[in-house]
């Protein structure tokens, strides 16, 4: 009963640590499906966690907090869309200065703002995403088995956690089941064919760049709002690159997207876990170890070694209209 | 539309770069007019920092070795067209070649142990840039994120070894043991009063010579010219005969070599001793130098002062003007990557507009 509770905790915080990762992941596969390299989810993730907070302390709203995070996302997505789209610059560059920017700016601002070493205020209450304890949650919890399942695991987490969970199928069928979605699927893999059709190449990518923006940016807000409480300096801390990570894991699908992000996040809930646990014969396992495992795991794939993944083709070229 | 006018040659290497440099501290210092705060007595405090003082001067060329390593790293990797987002990565996994063999040769004099330092920063700086080489040209690896990865690895795994493995009983901190104070790169301050205090030292003559070294590779080797063939047209490199294999793996071993000498510099020259993540981000400040100096060793020696400058001028501007953190410099370093990376053709239409009449008058009726 014990080791069940145990397990219970620990895919609890698992949970809690997939869905920044589950929300940028899909964010990422959007634009990418469309051709366009997302390298500053990072920064996006980071400058969302700040946009959010810091609304949220002024005006004391979540809600208003999760707009100012979603609003930050789509300014540096139309910074990335006038660089990559209109420009025809090189996204890997463009990523990387937004990354760059939110990690400056971010810590500036911050200080120039609320003066506590880049820390916003603490938030609490209403300025907080705070839990929803689902119906007979509290009830059920002390049934054996279905009941720690389903008051630990299942109820008990905020509106952002569910947002992250629905995104999922809401992906797959918008990608898969509809004309708009076989469009931004071709737009990452043959432009011209698009073009040919009569489509706006670039209108359909800056669409792919706003669904982008809203889903990482609601990443960025569960960060700072809603699973801590407040910003603090490079709070997104790799998450976005974690995501990238995962994205190509998973292929640039959305179930396996899913799937590869609940598994990183469960290496770093076990993480926290093993510290100081002694195993029999290998002893304790260095936090190190399980912290690169995401890292190692995506380089293997990346390889070749198990399956193969394949980018959308078009995938980080800009598309120039003949004349 | 019309055919494109090429721009004149001074205008496409000198102007437009130096406009989109002016453009992105525009905006940096509009930033900082938003947070009410001067940005004039900010640049002046800044230029004094870096500039006025001897021991100021000498940070800020000790930024700017890190930064001309880092830059060439970046700069030498992308003639080849692989975008090396890792000498963060490479130049920590170098500082432990160069403690390795501090440790070993500790006590002996400079003149053995710096040699010795260079080889081993080169070799493990190498190394850690060979794989993510080696799985773009025989696996197909996108190099931009492998090298992202291995820059996550390298801090795990160098956190390890520091942590658990380097880290001596007597020590409270995660650091390794120190070298002895004979057996340093020797600081310039030695040489010259001028630099007072300050950890410049003949790190950056060895950062000099690379600037050289970079310049006669790229452009005066057959495998330069294969280096460049392979970033402009792989097709015509490969039906050229190059193994385009062999010269990716090549090119990123020699771009994380130069990215160890970051920590032949740090570990050798000025801690003394392998602590964590003493890269300190020099190895991202190299991206932007290389993009900023379009990847040529005059523009990275330049951009990598102005940097130098920035970083150290940064410094004094946090203890002058309490209003502006360090991290407007990582905001000014965004910017530059931006405006002369990604944007860096904004302002091509408006200058070829400018220049064209004088070009078509001088090339006479067509």
């Amino acid at each position: 009963m014990n080791y069940y509770t145990d397990l219970i905790l620990i895919l609890d915080s698992t949970v809690r640590l997939a869905i920044p990762l589950i929300l940028a992941c899909l964010a990422g596969l959007y634009s990418e499906r469309a051709g366009i390299v997302d390298i500053g989810l990072e920064g996006k993730l980071l400058g969302s966690a700040f946009g959010a907070a810091a609304m949220a302390a002024v005006t004391g709203s979540a809600w208003l907090g999760l707009l100012a995070g979603v609003g930050v996302a789509l300014g540096m997505s139309a910074i990335h869309g006038i660089a990559s789209i209109n420009l025809k610059g090189n996204q890997t560059i463009s990523g990387v200065a937004l990354n760059f920017l939110a990690a400056g700016l971010t810590t500036f601002l911050g200080q120039s703002w609320f003066h506590r070493g880049g820390f916003t205020p603490q938030l609490s209450g209403d300025q907080r995403f705070g839990p929803i304890t689902l119906p007979f949650a509290p009830e059920l919890a002390s049934v054996p088995v279905i009941g720690g399942l389903y008051s630990e695991l299942i109820s008990g987490h905020n509106i952002l956690a569910y947002v992250a969970f629905i995104a999922v199928p809401v992906t797959a069928w918008v990608l898969f089941q509809t004309r708009f979605g076989l469009r931004l699927r071709a737009v990452g893999e043959n432009p011209k064919a698009l073009d040919t059709a009569g489509i706006s190449v670039t209108a359909l990518r800056y669409q792919a760049l706003i669904i982008t923006a809203v889903l990482v940016g609601i990443g960025g807000t569960y960060l700072s709002i809603a699973q801590s409480a407040g910003f603090n300096n490079n709070m997104s801390a790799g998450r976005g690159y974690i995501a990238l990570a995962a994205l190509i894991f998973a292929k640039w699908k959305p179930w396996p997207a899913l799937a590869t992000c609940l598994l990183f996040g469960f290496l770093d809930a076990l993480q926290f876990r093993l510290q100081g646990v002694q195993f029999p014969l290998i002893g304790e396992v260095p936090v190190q170890a399980i912290q690169v495992l995401p890292y190692l795991l995506t380089i293997i794939l990346l390889a070749g070694f198990i399956g193969r993944a394949v980018a959308p083709k078009a995938s980080g070229i800009p598309y120039t209209k003949e004349r | 539309m019309s055919a494109r006018v090429p721009l004149p040659r001074w205008v496409d290497v000198a102007l437009l770069p130096l406009l989109n440099v002016v453009l992105a501290f525009l905006i940096g210092g509009i930033v900082v007019v938003m947070v009410g705060q001067n940005p004039l007595e900010a640049v002046g405090i800044m230029l004094y920092g870096a500039f006025g003082y001897g021991s100021g001067f000498g940070y800020t060329l000790y930024y700017t070795t890190d930064f001309i390593f880092a830059g060439l790293a970046v700069s030498l990797a992308y003639h080849a067209g692989l975008f090396n987002i890792g000498p963060e990565g490479q130049a920590y996994v170098a500082g432990l070649g160069v403690i390795l063999v501090a440790l070993a040769l500790n006590g002996q004099p400079w003149f053995l142990t710096v040699p010795a330092m260079v080889l081993a920063g080169g070799l493990f700086g190498a190394a850690w840039a060979f794989i993510p080489g080696y799985l773009q040209a025989k696996r197909g690896s996108h190099i931009v994120i492998t090298t992202i990865l291995f820059n996550f690895i390298a801090v795990s795994m160098m956190g390890y070894i520091i942590s658990k493995i380097l880290k001596p009983a007597n020590v409270g901190s995660d650091e390794s043991a120190p070298i002895d104070a004979i057996s340093r790169v020797p600081q310039l301050r030695l040489f010259w009063e001028l630099f007072k205090n300050s950890p410049v030292n003949i790190s950056f003559f060895l950062a000099l010579i690379a600037l050289a070294a970079v310049y006669w590779l790229i452009w005066h080797t057959k495998f330069g010219f294969a280096m460049r063939a392979l970033g402009h047209n792989p097709t015509a490199a490969r039906y050229a005969g190059i193994s385009n294999a062999k010269v990716i793996m090549i090119t990123m071993a020699l771009a994380g070599a130069l990215a160890g000498m970051v920590a032949v510099n740090n570990v050798g020259g000025v801690q003394g001793r392998l602590i964590l993540n003493f890269v300190s981000g020099a190895g991202f400040v190299g991206v932007a130098v290389a993009f900023m100096g379009k990847g040529h060793p005059i523009g990275v020696a330049l951009s990598a002062l102005l940097f130098g400058a920035l970083y150290q001028g940064g410094q004094e501007l946090a203890f002058s003007m309490p209003g502006i953190t360090r991290e407007m410099i990582v905001t000014i370093q965004a910017l530059v990557i931006l405006f002369t990376g990604a944007m860096g053709d904004m302002l091509r239409p408006p200058l070829e507009r400018i220049f064209r009449p004088r070009v078509s008058a001088s090339a006479g009726d067509v």
